[in-house]
């Protein structure tokens, strides 16, 4: 089933952590396998910010010596930035397996995340505003676990996960990012048919996968139109009429978030939108956690797609 | 039993005669008028005049739903809910005449399995609101979700905003009225009732559709799999401006410029192609 959300101020930055901790909270009975954030926050023009996972929730299990074996693995992560010439400007672990590091980098971002990754490193996020966190438990209990509830900025999307065709893990938790694009991510609710099919034509096209999850195609697809020329609205209604399957999606860039439903509109999505903040979520529930007043909101309809900027 | 001339009238129009049966109550599809024809073997005697308010604010729906029914058996008619926030399954499940009002907006699951309650909605509701509903009627002022009124057997469904897509999917009596626009695939597998968009359509409308009037006053985007325009009569005419100056709408062009749709019937009769098809797998 899967629950969505997204939320954007139009203009000005807010306390996105905490309002999308709500609203995903709001959806929790539509998947209590794992909560995650893709929050936008101020801008670092010449630095990145990049999110980590060093474990695998089945790995923090076996006991004794797995902390070292995790340690062992975010000093290699440092080694290996170094050797790329990437300085570190800032590290943190909000836990053992899960480092966020702002870093000086110019160079060519495929290279980058294909050096520092390996079979136990897996990069989140890489993006100048970008920060995504995913674990498992409810959105309350990831952002208190990450204190998401101070991140500010102009906009974020979420998702709460019912694991139903890959495992309850953090590599299979929402939303993916767009490896190896700076700043695209994604969250999705639905089933894509002919995933493997495109999964094999970006792969051809130099693409690399981080998981068996349909939703990470959707984050693929758009970044890589993009990279041809596309704006953001034109790559999200090329996607309608190419992926297959039932869907809603939520995608966001540095300066942007979208919405697109599928040509059966079998997936929900309700809408709010005013002239400071749009919120949209699969329940209305959700858009009340953050608006408790009434409110006028809609369903898109099918083959509908929006975009808004920050 | 339907009097004959309602009959006749009914198949004038279309459609087969229509006698929608609830568990409590029985009512029965009429072309003029339409008064309720109610049997009450089972009714809780409420007074509509007898009034009770429930703040929902902190109140699950299952707690609502359970103090709307005890009011109920203490006689109350008239029930005001405030602050319904949205949640779901709210008003589900009630067989009795009953006046209920939300002062706000419902999610999904909302009025579904009703047998005979008037219900008015001041905000908007989620997905399957109606579904299932018996007799009655359940009146939103704003907008619904998908699958509004699925499944419906009887009553009158009104949504004065615009609806998701699936509208009546599976509808089996009753009618659904929109005054916005409706989504992809409305009228989907309908099967009896009517159904009054004063907006524009989806695409794929009426896919399916094995019986049951469609009446569209804005532009359709496709038509469906067997849905097919037919003649719209004095009598239709004379059914639309009734029914809908019931509720304070008009249909924008007048209702003799709608477009009428039925079964085309091509899909219909399953039972002559099973012996063809029984020889052929034997």
């Amino acid at each position: 089933m899967c629950g969505i959300a997204g939320l954007i101020h139009r203009g000005k930055s807010g306390n996105v952590g905490q309002e999308m901790t709500s609203m995903l909270q709001s959806l929790w009975h539509r998947g209590p396998d794992s909560s995650g954030f893709g929050l936008y926050g101020t801008a670092q023009a010449n630095h990145l910010v990049m999110r980590l996972k060093l474990a695998e929730t089945e790995e923090l299990t076996r006991g004794y010596g797995v902390e070292r074996e995790i340690e062992r693995r975010a000093e290699q992560v440092r080694e290996r930035l170094s050797e790329l010439g990437a300085k570190i400007i800032e590290e943190d672990s909000p836990t053992v397996y899960a480092h966020r590091y702002v870093i000086d980098y110019n160079g060519d971002m495929n290279k980058f995340a294909e050096w520092v990754q390996d079979d136990h490193v897996e990069i989140l996020s890489i993006g100048h505003s970008l920060e995504l966190i995913k674990d498992l438990g409810s959105a309350t209990d990831v952002s208190e676990k990450y204190n998401l509830n101070s991140f500010t900025g102009t906009h974020g999307i979420g998702h709460t996960r019912m694991a139903t065709e890959s495992d309850v893990d953090i590599a299979s938790a929402h939303p993916y990012w767009a490896f190896p694009y700076n700043d695209v991510s994604v969250v999705h609710n639905g089933q894509l048919t002919n995933y493997w099919k495109f999964r094999r034509y970006l792969e051809h096209r130099g693409h690399r996968f981080h998981s068996n999850c349909d939703s990470e195609l959707i984050a693929v697809f758009v970044a890589d139109r993009m990279e041809k020329g596309d704006e953001l609205e034109e790559a999200m209604n090329r996607s309608i009429y190419e992926l297959d399957g039932v869907f809603t999606y939520i995608v966001a860039t540095s300066d942007s978030l979208g919405m697109a439903k599928d040509t059966m509109a079998a997936k929900p999505l309700v809408l709010y939108e005013d002239d400071q903040f749009v919120a949209m979520a699969s329940e209305e529930v959700a858009i009340r956690s953050v608006f408790p007043h009434e409110i006028d909101t809609i369903d898109p309809y099918e083959e509908e797609v929006r975009v808004w900027h920050a | 039993m339907a009097r004959v001339e309602d009959q006749h009238k009914s198949q004038e129009m279309g459609l087969h005669d229509e006698q929608l049966t609830g568990r409590t109550q029985q009512m029965y599809f009429r072309v003029e008028g339409e008064e309720e024809r109610f049997q009450k073997p089972f009714d809780i005697e409420v007074d509509f005049d007898k009034k009770a308010e429930i703040d929902a604010e902190n109140l699950s729906a299952t707690e609502v739903n359970r103090e709307i029914k005890r009011l109920m058996m203490d006689g109350y008619g008239t029930i005001n809910i405030k602050n319904p926030g949205a949640k779901h399954s709210m008003g589900v499940g009630f067989l009795n005449r009953l006046n209920l009002n939300f002062e706000g907006s419902l999610g999904y699951f909302g009025c579904g399995l009703l047998d005979g309650p008037n219900v008015n909605v001041t905000g908007r509701v989620g997905w399957s609101c109606g579904e299932n509903m018996m007799s009655g009627r359940v009146v939103i002022e704003k907008n619904a979700g998908s699958t509004f009124g699925a499944a419906m057997r009887g009553g009158d469904l009104v949504a004065k905003g615009s609806v998701g897509s699936r509208t009546g999917i599976d509808q089996k009596g009753g009618t659904i009225i929109v005054g916005g626009d409706a989504g992809a695939f409305t009228g989907f597998m309908m099967q009896r009732g009517r159904m009054i968009i004063l907006g524009d359509t989806g695409k794929n409308l009426g896919d399916t559709m094995y019986d049951g009037l469609i009446y569209v006053a804005g532009k359709i985007k496709d038509l469906g799999v067997d849905c097919v325009e037919t003649e719209m009569t004095d009598l239709d005419k004379h059914w639309l401006q009734n029914k809908l100056s019931q509720y304070g709408l008009e249909a924008p062009n007048g209702v003799e410029n709608m477009t009428k749709l039925t079964s085309g019937k091509k899909l219909w009769n399953y039972d002559n192609l099973e012996p063809t098809e029984k020889k052929l797998i034997l």
